[in-house]
């Protein structure tokens, strides 16, 4: 009795049997792939356009910190805007863990282009005080000309914060403004400052400068104060109370960054529409998927037979048939991939996004390629293997 | 001599009531080349079915190199293809756009030889039916007799106990037939077993033993000295 080796496919065979499947219908295969490669490539841009943009927001958070808060006087019982007393600066300053006090006050006066403009026609621009610590509390930057210094706090000079440099259409240091009646020299410009969009929309005058050309009576209407990271809940529960003893239910006290961590943490929670577009076109690919491989095994009855002849099993068979819908998905997946993490690359680049496409997102993406091949291909699988050999030669 | 095939009264009826095979005893001996002939309907394609274990009998018994295939699952029945037994159909059954290098390699793809293997096997087995110059042409490159020779090659590359060829001219002129014909005999001469469905008297001719086939039963079998 001669003996019978077992018919045996190897892996390596079983791939190259399966891409041979694919390389003789090439438009066949572009076009069924298309589907899931369209639906792979939403989801990864979803996600990645999404976690960039978050990524983005999370490292602003972390340069702008998270441990500044503002106190805001508020209203008095009787509705009137309160005020914060003078010495409040100070008060605050003597909390333990705070390291940096600033204060704005507003002022009566506004400020124009020139002496001929309207008094109404304010442009939304108001006149602050400030403290010569507020640029470095929150974090502003200069983006031309200078800060306050102890000498030029005192003269006719303003910086201008981002917004309110624009609606003037003054952006360069050395024009003269006419503010509160007078001339006033603009000193510098101002970048945004994220955590107190206020201060974009203000012309700031030095502290003594105000009380002396402006008459500012010097209570403070805004406090900016930061300490240490830890204590921020800490200095939080005592500000109202060491800011106004009398009334500290009158004044307000919030975290700017809170704003912005809740930006964030939504930008990070996608848009689940887009992602539901996602899954929809990877389903839709998933059907032509299978329909592809449905026709392929129809076309290839013969072929099914002559390698039915030639020993192969039930089983390599069905493992033919799945490894071509593997591949063939795996094809679309692979491409919606590079698609999907191009167009994030791009977006994030044209926003000066830091690019971030997570890892799980690209595993998920395989994952959900695998899922789909194995489950589009699993019933024209199994029905090229039910194939019986001999009607699958008699096919002409 | 232990018979490479056994028939002991096998019964093939079809699912549609059709009864191809209506008790058939044969028995196939080591180098034997064997004509199977009979009329259209006969049930000559139905018993190389059985020979070939490509489909099992309603019943009796099909023995294979001693091998009683009724009691064996479709994974041995596979390997006992895979390592013993060799086809050649009417049509070839080639794969486009697959070098005839390929297309004979692969008779040996469930055979666990690795491809480098393979290749080098398939190039002597092209070289046997004297195509050792056309190693890299495509079927379409090739006339059908040359095609069909590439399907000899990919029957017999993994040097089968028997080889079957059910019509193997039937698609091809009378020159390509007798190239595929002289093909088998130099092929039966070297030593391989060789059974031949054939309408052609020159194919049965050519044959040292011819089976008559008629409505499902053997009618003759006749041994004719060469
Ligand atoms: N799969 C099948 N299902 C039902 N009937 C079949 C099947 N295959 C063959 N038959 C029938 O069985 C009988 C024998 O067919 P078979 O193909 O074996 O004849 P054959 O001798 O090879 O004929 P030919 O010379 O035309 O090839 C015929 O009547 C045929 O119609
Ligand atoms: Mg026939």
């Amino acid at each position: 009795m001669t003996a019978v080796t077992p018919s045996r496919l190897m892996a390596r065979d079983l791939l190259r049997v399966g891409l041979a499947g694919l390389r003789v219908r090439r438009t066949r295969v572009a076009l069924a792939s298309l589907g899931i490669a369209i639906g792979i490539a939403t989801m990864v841009a979803v996600v990645g356009i999404s976690s960039s943009s978050q990524a983005d927001l999370l490292r602003r958070l972390d340069e702008l910190g998270t441990n500044m808060l503002t106190v805001k006087a508020g209203q008095t019982l009787q509705g009137e805007d309160a005020k914060l007393p003078e010495q409040s600066v100070a008060m605050v300053s003597r909390i333990e863990s705070v390291y940096a006090v600033a204060a704005t006050g507003d002022l009566e006066a506004s400020v124009y282009r020139t002496d001929r403009i309207p008094a109404d026609r304010t442009g939304g621009i108001s006149v602050r005080a400030a403290t010569l610590g507020l640029l470095e509390t929150v974090q502003g930057r200069v983006r031309t000309g200078s800060w306050f210094t102890t000498a030029s706090a005192s003269f006719p000079t303003v910086v201008l914060g981002d917004l309110a440099s624009r609606r003037l259409g003054v952006t360069a240091p050395g024009a003269q403004v006419w503010l509160g009646g007078r001339w006033f020299t603009v000193l510098g410009v101002l970048d945004p400052v994220p955590l107190a969009p206020g201060i974009d929309r203000a012309a700031l005058v030095g502290w003594e400068g105000a009380r002396d050309l402006l008459s500012f009576d010097g209570h403070p209407t805004m406090l900016y104060e930061r300490s240490t990271p830890e204590y921020v809940e800490a200095v939080r529960s005592v500000l109202p109370r060491t800011v106004n003893p009398e009334y500290p239910e009158e004044v307000t006290v919030s975290r700017p960054s809170d704003a912005l961590a809740a930006r964030a943490a939504t930008a990070g929670a996608f848009t689940n529409l887009l992602l539901g577009l996602g899954a929809v076109a990877l389903l839709v690919g998933g059907v032509g998927v299978a329909n592809t491989m449905v026709v392929s095994v129809l076309e290839r009855r013969r072929e099914i037979g002559l390698r039915r002849a030639l020993g192969a099993t039930r089983g390599h068979i069905r493992a033919q048939f799945l490894a071509e819908s593997l591949l063939l998905s795996g094809l679309g997946g692979v491409a919606g991939l590079a698609l999907g993490t191009l167009v994030t690359i791009g977006y994030a680049v044209s926003n000066g996004f830091p690019t971030l496409v997570p890892l799980w997102a690209i595993g998920g993406g395989l994952g959900a390629v695998v899922v789909i091949g194995s489950v589009a291909g699993l019933y024209p699988a199994v029905r090229a293997a039910r194939l019986s050999p001999t009607v699958a030669l008699g096919t002409a | 001599m232990t018979p490479i095939v056994r028939l002991e009264n096998v019964v093939k009826t079809y699912d549609g009531g059709v009864a191809a095979l209506r008790g058939v005893d044969l028995d196939i001996f080591p180098g034997e080349l064997l004509a199977i002939v009979g009329p259209s309907g006969s049930g000559k394609s139905t018993l190389l079915h059985m020979m070939g274990v490509l489909d099992r009998p309603t019943s009796g018994r099909v023995i294979i190199a001693g091998h009683d295939i009724g009691r064996l699952p479709d994974r041995e029945l596979s390997g006992l293809r895979a390592s013993l037994l060799g086809f050649v159909f009417q049509q070839f059954h080639l794969a486009a756009g697959v070098s005839a290098l390929d297309n004979v390699a692969d008779g040996m793809l469930y055979s666990g030889v690795p491809l480098s293997e393979r290749r080098r096997r398939a190039a002597l087995a092209l070289e046997r039916v004297g195509l050792g110059e056309r190693l890299t042409h495509r079927p379409h490159e090739l006339s059908g007799g040359e095609q069909q020779r590439v399907a000899v090659a990919r029957a017999v590359v993994r040097e089968p106990a028997i080889l079957y060829a059910d019509e193997p001219t039937g698609n091809l002129d009378s020159a390509s037939g007798a190239e595929v014909l002289g093909v088998l005999r130099t092929l039966h001469a070297d030593g391989t077993t060789i059974a031949i469905i054939t309408h052609e008297h020159e194919v049965a001719a050519a044959a040292g033993r011819q089976v008559s086939v008629r409505d499902g039963r053997i009618v003759s079998d006749v041994r004719s000295p060469l």
